[in-house]
């Protein structure tokens, strides 16, 4: 901060420079955008340019940036105060994390009898629940073995199309077709795992985000199958034990306990199972973690070339985080289908395995809890903003660059080692590897 | 007259050749490892010490050449077809790295739980048993700790088993990566320049531990090292390579005296000393 005390004229001539670097880059993204335009002429295009309106947006930017370099950004770089001013946010978050898990439980258990819950917090509840076990999912493949996929989406449109398709074809009921669902995921996991063992980093997240169009492209186009872009509707819906959550179901939950018709039961109900299904995951993969397998994964994470040396075949524990997590995204899907009740390749689009990775990335990598408040934070804030519709994408963008300014590493940082001798203490997130596989 | 590592070796390489390209790292290397003893391959920087590892460890497939390994109880592999994991898990080779490969963010025991990766999958019945904790994969984890802690003993950083690895200072971190090793119960140990980097106190409390290790555990200790001075109080028997050739192989006290070595150490040319 000592520059800020530097007189302007000290200060004027980098400024200046600063302002015409800006300006030039302005002029040279700006020239294509608003210098020409084209009009649409009877038979033609003409260009018409317009050096008025390219002048003026340069001259903003020169001016602005000067004026800000001048009076506001006196010396220390911007991010460096930013994050030193949000630092104590996130030592307090980390020091109400051990008791963030168990309040955060209770809560979403006793969330559906809450007075101010009502249908639309309860549907939100649920998709935030499903991001959650998408992203818990996700964190086993990216967070613990260190294997960057952008293809994601593509176990979660698999577990909903093998639901949607052993229903309505073979008539399973959803407690039969669900493990199915997980275990066709965890085989796709397999198979698109194969091909990309030999890569890593940039590459690897290349072939997963184009295995994700791909599987999205086939269901497009395999008409016969899975409908093609008109979907699978009439999905049928999950029952509880046999008992309907319908007005008029064949024996129908309401009558069989004497309680009067809401068609809110069947929501409470979806909502206990994508909670059940989510802890469940999140049981499953902290179990893990403390297993030589999972020990392995994060080992693989740290130093591939150590792993194999201690006779670690990293062929295999690759394919386990690939199946292990696909197969949790497949179990998401399938309650993603019974849930709409219509399902149609739309739905899974590379944005969903982005806003995943997102979560995942701003949660703390590999932090179970983290998956958690990002879910809550992304995609309750999609819904805060939902009247905005698409500037809600820029806010979403905004907010991504500033945390990831913030905190570079997300939320929740620390790893809690697997096992101890004497005493548990975190590893500090500097240490931790995030991965190059 | 024979050598006494030529007798029963663990380890017998021959004409072992790795190129680069055009770049002949090794050259008809042939050399054997005595089953109890310390065995030291060293020589100037560049010379193909480290190749050697990685032939060895199943990192490099050899271009030409075989090595060939016979465990006590007559078992024999064939190194250089073998993948590596394979290698370390069922030849039990175990190795360092020139460059120590800890998982830094990984604590200390972690490190070691990690080496004993194979059996414990194994008691976890590939995760179905340790998943619903069994008494058998509790059992077998249990001694997985306390081999681990044994180890810990041994490199004296029982104090520090909880912290992350990358928190160790340097000559912590070397020790950690033998013990890593150890903890893989290989029937021999390759270790790549452990003492590079090492103050002399450090360098002295390596040496206790290799001797250590090879008494009580009765293994066989292949050790890389540039420097010749470290070697040569704890070698039983010593390989000299210089740009990929063996140029002397011997006794300590033999290959000391050699006209070839000293000639390679010194810089001085080929044709004075023939
Ligand atoms: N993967 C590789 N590709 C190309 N050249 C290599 C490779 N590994 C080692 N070399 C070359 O082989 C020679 C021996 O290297 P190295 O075994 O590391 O020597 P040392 O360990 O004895 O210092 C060096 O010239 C080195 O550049
Ligand atoms: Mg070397």
């Amino acid at each position: 901060m000592a520059q800020s005390e530097t007189s302007l004229s000290a200060r004027l001539p980098s400024a200046l420079k600063d302002a015409a670097i800006a300006a030039f880059i302005s002029l040279a993204l700006f020239a294509f955008i608003v210098g020409i335009r084209t009009v649409d002429d009877p038979g033609k295009l003409l260009l018409e340019p317009r050096p008025w309106l390219l002048a003026g947006f340069v001259g903003a930017v020169f001016f602005g940036r000067l004026f800000l370099n001048l009076f506001f950004w006196s010396g220390a770089h911007t991010s460096e105060a930013l994050t030193s001013a949000l630092a104590p946010v996130g030592q307090i978050f980390e020091r109400i994390s051990p008791w963030l898990t168990p309040a955060l439980v209770v809560f979403a258990i006793t969330l559906p009898f809450l007075p101010f819950t009502d249908r639309y917090i309860l549907d939100v509840a649920i998709m935030v629940m499903t991001y959650i076990m998408l992203g818990w999912g996700l964190n086993v493949v990216v967070g613990l073995a260190g294997l960057l996929d952008l293809g994601y989406v593509a176990f979660y449109a698999v577990g909903a199309y093998s639901y949607a398709l052993v229903a309505t074809h073979f008539g399973l009921s959803f407690w039969v077709a669900l493990p199915l669902a997980g275990l066709l995921a965890a085989l796709w996991g397999i198979i698109l795992g194969f091909p990309v063992l030999r890569l890593r980093g940039d590459y690897l997240a290349i072939v997963t985000l184009a295995f994700g169009e791909i599987i999205r492209i086939v269901l497009i186009n395999w008409y016969s199958l899975t409908n093609g872009p008109d979907g699978i509707s009439r999905i049928p819906r999950p029952t509880f034990f046999g008992l309907e959550l319908t007005r008029r179901g064949e024996p129908s939950f309401h009558e069989f306990f004497g309680i009067p018709y809401s068609p809110l039961n069947r929501i409470i109900f979806l909502f206990y199972i994508i909670l059940v299904l989510a802890l469940i995951t999140n049981f499953v993969t902290n179990r893990l973690r403390r297993l030589p397998l999972g020990r392995a994964w994060e080992a693989l994470r740290e130093d591939e070339i150590a792993c194999r040396s201690l006779g670690i075949n990293t062929r295999n524990t690759k394919l386990s985080a690939f199946a292990i997590g696909a197969m949790f995204g497949g179990f998401a899907g399938s309650f993603f289908a019974t849930r709409q009740g219509f399902i149609s390749p739309e739905s899974f689009t590379f944005i969903e395995s982005a806003i995943i990775l997102a979560i995942v990335v701003l949660g703390g990598m590999g932090s179970q809890i983290g998956v958690v408040v990002a879910s809550i934070v992304m995609i309750g804030g999609f819904e805060l903003f939902r009247e905005l519709e698409h500037y809600r994408m820029l806010m979403f963008g905004l907010a991504m660059v500033l945390i990831m300014i913030w905190r570079p590493r997300g939320l929740i940082t620390s790893r809690e080692p697997s096992v101890f001798l004497k005493e548990k203490k975190a590893v500090s997130g500097e240490l931790v590897q995030e991965g190059k596989g | 007259m024979t050598a006494p590592w030529e007798k029963d070796p663990i380890l017998r390489v021959r004409h072992l050749t790795m190129r680069f390209g055009g770049l002949v790292a090794i050259d008809n290397l042939s050399f054997d490892v005595g089953r109890n003893d310390i065995t030291a391959l060293i020589g100037p920087n560049g010379a193909g010490k480290t190749t050697v590892f990685n032939c060895l460890t199943g990192f490099y497939k050899p271009t030409e050449g075989m090595i060939r390994m016979t465990h006590a109880d007559g078992n024999e592999f064939l190194l250089e077809r073998l993948d590596d994991h394979v290698i370390a898990r069922q030849a039990r080779v175990a190795r360092t790295f020139q460059n120590i490969r800890l998982f830094g963010g990984m604590t200390v025991l972690e490190n070691l739980m990690v080496a004993q990766h194979n059996p414990l999958v194994h008691a976890s019945r590939f995760a179905i048993a340790g998943l619903f904790g069994l008494a058998g994969f509790k059992r077998a984890e249990r001694e997985a700790v306390e081999r681990s802690k044994h180890w810990l003993e041994k490199i004296d950083l029982v104090d520090r088993a909880d912290d992350p690895a990358a928190d160790l200072p340097y000559g912590a971190q070397r020790r950690l990566e033998i013990a890593r090793a150890m903890c893989m119960q290989p029937v021999i140990l390759c270790l790549d320049e452990p003492a590079a980097g090492l103050n002399p106190r450090e360098s002295d409390q390596l040496n206790t531990l290799l001797l250590d290790i090879r008494k009580e555990e009765q293994i066989a200790i292949l050790l890389i090292e540039h420097d010749m001075s470290v070697v040569m109080e704890i070698s039983d028997h010593i390989a000299v390579l210089d740009y990929g050739i063996k140029i002397s192989d011997g006794t300590p006290d033999f290959v000391r005296s050699d006209p070839h070595v000293i000639a390679a150490y010194l810089g001085v040319e080929d044709e004075e000393v023939a």
